[in-house]
């Protein structure tokens, strides 16, 4: 099988609503409300048996606000896919697909945890990296880098880190190392 | 047959008598048996290994007895970055140790927060804890873990080995 093939045949059964190559990837942006029974058909029909990563990303400004990326591998025929769905921020959640791979359990966490997009059908919803009780979803792009001040007696507590006029940050450009240097940007 | 007088040089037990003062004799048996709590949290604490390892033998300076409960420790070396999810972990063992106690802030993350102006990384633990002697370094070398340790060995000898050291206990009593 190509990954053609593989696009062709999820093409015929779902709505794909845009199909993007890039230097021999290939991904397909998909409905959100099918996306497990994309991931279900890949999986169990086209050989896609391998979920190397769930990710999302915060498009802070636009609208739809967030997007959850999932990167399916074949080790059979080789195949990489990669699936995107959009998650607004009115209806912040997403059809879990633990059920289909167990890795999905803790990337899921993670992406709640950060970004604060909920996922029906997990079994374990729980933050992974911060503690239970953390008030904010620092991964998004209207978290300050220096963080915010939490407090929960006994448990944990939080504060805005000193940032001497910072975040210091690059912009990505040609330009020459003396130009492109860090510096302040607010 | 020689009498033996009370106020005679006697060469038996001359050589073996010191005069000091109580608390010279208190913080020198203290400063060189330095046991530490080892709160390795990251990198810094493999070279907190290597300081405990032969090469730089941290056992020299009388503190290679690493306890990994808090109860039998003195000094807690703070090694690596403390995220608040961490920090009250933290704070929660050193207040388990025992009286007398002081605290080795090893490297910059200990000491400052380091590179991570974060929102997930205490800021110096510091913040949390009475620290004695703070070393820099991202991480430190073995050497200079073994001249903090040394410093605070400096530092005990300057300290009323009661007072100061039992500031919490005595303030508990009479409060």
């Amino acid at each position: 099988m190509i990954i053609a093939d593989a696009v062709a045949s999820i093409e015929s059964k779902f709505s794909v609503s845009k199909k993007i190559e890039f230097r021999g990837e290939t991904t397909l942006v998909v409905n959100r409300a099918e996306i497990h029974e994309i991931v279900q058909y890949a999986k169990k029909e086209l050989g896609f048996n391998y979920l190397v990563d769930l990710s999302s990303v915060d498009n802070f400004g636009e609208e739809p606000r967030f997007e959850i990326v999932y990167e399916l591998y074949a080790f059979d025929s080789g195949l990489h896919l990669r699936l995107k769905i959009s998650v607004s921020e009115d209806e912040l959640e997403a059809p879990s697909v633990t059920d289909l791979f167990s890795t999905a359990n803790w990337h899921e966490r993670e992406v709640y945890d950060m970004m604060g997009i909920k996922f029906p059908g997990h079994p374990d919803l729980r933050r992974i990296l911060m503690w239970d009780g953390y008030p904010f979803f620092p991964l998004r792009k209207d978290f300050p880098l220096a963080g915010k001040a939490s407090d929960m007696p006994d448990v944990a507590f939080s504060a805005a880190a000193p940032l001497a006029g910072g975040p210091f940050v690059t912009l990505p450009s040609t330009a020459t190392t003396k130009d492109r240097e860090p510096r302040s940007r607010e | 047959m020689a009498e033996i007088s009370p106020v005679a040089y006697d060469s038996k037990i001359e050589g073996n008598i010191i005069f000091t003062q109580l608390d010279t004799a208190i913080n020198w048996m203290r400063k060189n048996s330095l046991w530490p709590m080892p709160m390795g949290l990251a990198c810094c604490a493999i070279e907190l290994m290597a300081a405990g390892a032969s090469r730089f033998d941290i056992s020299r300076f009388g503190a290679e007895v690493m306890r990994f409960s808090p109860r039998q420790s003195d000094v807690m070396i703070v090694a690596g970055t403390v995220t608040y999810k961490m920090a009250l972990a933290v704070k929660r063992i050193y207040d388990q140790m025992c009286e007398p106690k002081w605290v080795i802030a090893m490297g910059a993350c200990a000491s400052s927060g380091g590179m991570y102006r974060s929102y997930a990384v205490l800021q110096g633990i510091d913040q949390l804890l009475p620290v004695d002697v703070y070393i820099s370094g991202c991480p430190p070398r073995p050497e200079a873990l073994l001249e903090g340790l040394m410093r605070l060995q400096r530092k005990i000898e300057t300290e009323p080995s009661l007072g100061d050291q039992k500031r919490e206990l005595l303030k508990s009593l009479s409060a």
